[in-house]
């Protein structure tokens, strides 16, 4: 099972197995991290799961769609360019080890 | 004198929310969160969505892993029903007959299904939809139906109808307003909506109602309309709104209209109950007036502001409404509330399955309603929270630049 690293805002890290299949965000609220708040359920309509993925993991994952583009606009901490919604990433073989940091705040 | 903490009634969104919120505020008093439902916090969108369709089952949709309330000493409480509320001893008294002591008290009640008023609306393959349990039944009796009559032409019935029709299922919606969700859109996007349906083969039956649920050894065999006809049917499911769960708030005293009455803090008459959610009527801001408001985002967003006044940061409520819904392949995404415009105009083009369209009242933007166009509905919540001064005309110039007008407004 890939390993996705979570990293709060202040620095904290917390390493979790998430199975193939399952996106950042619904393996993040399944593992008690705080930072990830999902309140549309993962949707696309809130943004509320934003993080920012680690640079050598980012080019790595298939590109945003129009409709999540559309939800960083309102991201509570502004995005990046190394801005996703965590809902929108599903992890795969290839993603062992992706490094995710976790805004401020998420709404 | 210890506090005697938050008792939050409900264990919905708002309810569950609501928790979550006083913990991430720093809350240190104890926090009761109780519900008739036997199941822990989930998220009921996927109810009409991806749960009936197979594609999310029930660990995908609980909004935490059960560990989450312990770890926030969240003392969650399921399957018991609150049968009253004393404000003047400040307690909640459960059908067991245990009385739970509060300093503080949410209402997140949410709302109950309007029930068909026609002969034959009680046999057994007329369900409804609102809880997990109901959504297992529904899911369990779909794949064994044939031919399936859905009453409402809102967002649940025409999501159920998308689902029924994906599994490939004969499917008939029966809309008593001359439109698709009429209430709340645009005649251009009821069109859309309409066409869309169609193309999959859904009929779309709308300005009849149903007269009787015709059967033949308590099986349904068809639907009965107002205007003669008969629609072979053998399961029907029932849309048509709901009323909001009152009867609480009503026996302790509090004031009740369309919904638990509340003011801009989401106070009830009395000054330690809060109404929030599917329940409650509030002043909404930006219709100026007072709604009830059926949504994840008012629930989600009158929970945190309640937790925060609870905490100690007392705010007033002035989220911007959104809402969603996903219909076959299709999402339309609304922003604002749309009711009482004197003016629509559209963005983009229908014909290529992209369009908004811009509400204005008095000249001034208060809705927009996308599909396929998700900047317009991200810029439009920036635009209508802000107040911007966007015209209908630039509204309508797909060249007219509504990011840096947003932009614009936020920074002065």
């Amino acid at each position: 099972m890939p390993k996705v690293i979570y990293v709060s805002h202040h620095g904290g890290q917390l390493e979790v197995d998430v199975p193939v299949g399952t996106t950042v965000m619904a393996a993040a609220l399944k593992n008690g991290i705080d930072g990830i708040v999902a309140e549309c359920g993962g949707v696309c309509m809130c943004s509320t799961c934003h993080v920012f993925v680690d640079e050598g993991f980012f080019s790595r994952l298939p590109p945003a769609t129009d409709t999540e583009e559309a939800v960083l606009e309102i991201a509570a901490i502004e995005r990046q360019p190394n801005s996703r919604l965590s809902c929108q990433i599903k992890v795969t073989e290839d993603l062992e080890g992706l490094i995710v940091r976790m805004p401020e705040k998420q709404r | 004198m210890t506090s005697a903490g938050t008792v939050i009634i409900g264990t919905g969104l708002a309810g569950f929310q609501t928790a979550a919120s006083l913990r991430a505020e720093g809350y240190q008093e104890s926090i009761t969160l109780v519900g008739e439902e036997p199941h822990i916090p989930y998220q009921r969108p996927p109810l009409s969505k991806g749960f009936p369709l197979g594609t999310q089952d029930r660990e995908s949709i609980e909004l935490r892993p059960q560990k989450f309330y312990l770890d926030h000493k969240i003392n969650l409480i399921v399957g018991e029903k609150v049968v009253a509320i004393d404000p003047a001893e400040r307690n909640a008294r459960l059908a067991s007959g245990t009385r739970l002591a509060y300093d503080k008290l949410v209402l997140a009640v949410g709302a109950s299904n309007r029930l068909l008023p026609v002969p034959g609306a009680k046999l057994d393959s007329v369900l409804y939809l609102r809880s997990l349990d109901e959504a297992i039944v529904l899911k369990e009796r779909l794949i064994s139906a044939q031919n399936v009559a859905v009453v409402g032409g809102g967002f649940v019935g025409l999501e159920l109808a998308a689902v029924a029709s994906s599994l490939g299922k004969s499917v008939t919606v029966i809309e008593a307003l001359p439109r698709l969700m009429s209430r709340v859109v645009a005649p251009v996007i009821s069109e859309y909506f309409a066409d869309l349906h169609a193309s999959k083969g859904v009929k779309l039956l709308c300005g009849v109602s149903v007269a009787e649920i015709a059967s033949a050894n308590g099986k349904v065999r068809s639907m009965v309309l107002s205007d003669g006809t008969k629609h072979d049917a053998d399961l029907v499911l029932v849309g048509i709104g709901v009323a909001p769960n009152a009867a609480l708030a009503r026996e302790a005293g509090l004031s009740v209209s369309n919904g638990i009455a509340v003011n801009e803090h989401l106070h009830t008459r009395d000054d330690n109950i809060f109404a929030i959610g599917d329940c409650a009527e509030h002043p909404c801001t930006f219709a100026h007036a007072r709604l009830r408001l059926e949504s994840v985002q008012n629930a989600a967003d009158q929970a945190q502001c309640v937790a925060a006044t609870i905490a100690g940061r007392r705010e007033s409520y002035r989220a911007l409404p959104w809402f969603w819904t996903d219909q076959f392949e299709i999402k339309l995404q609304m922003a604002g509330i749309s009711h009482g415009h004197d003016r629509i105009v559209t963005r983009g083009n229908r014909e290529a399955g992209k369009l908004s369209v811009f509400y204005f009242k008095e000249n001034r933007l208060i809705a927009v309603d996308s599909i396929n166009r998700p900047l317009d509905h991200m810029l439009g919540r920036k635009l209508i929270a802000a107040g911007a001064a966007v015209t209908p005309e630039q509204a309508a110039d797909e060249t007219f630049d509504l990011r840096t007008l947003a932009q614009k407004t936020k920074s002065t």
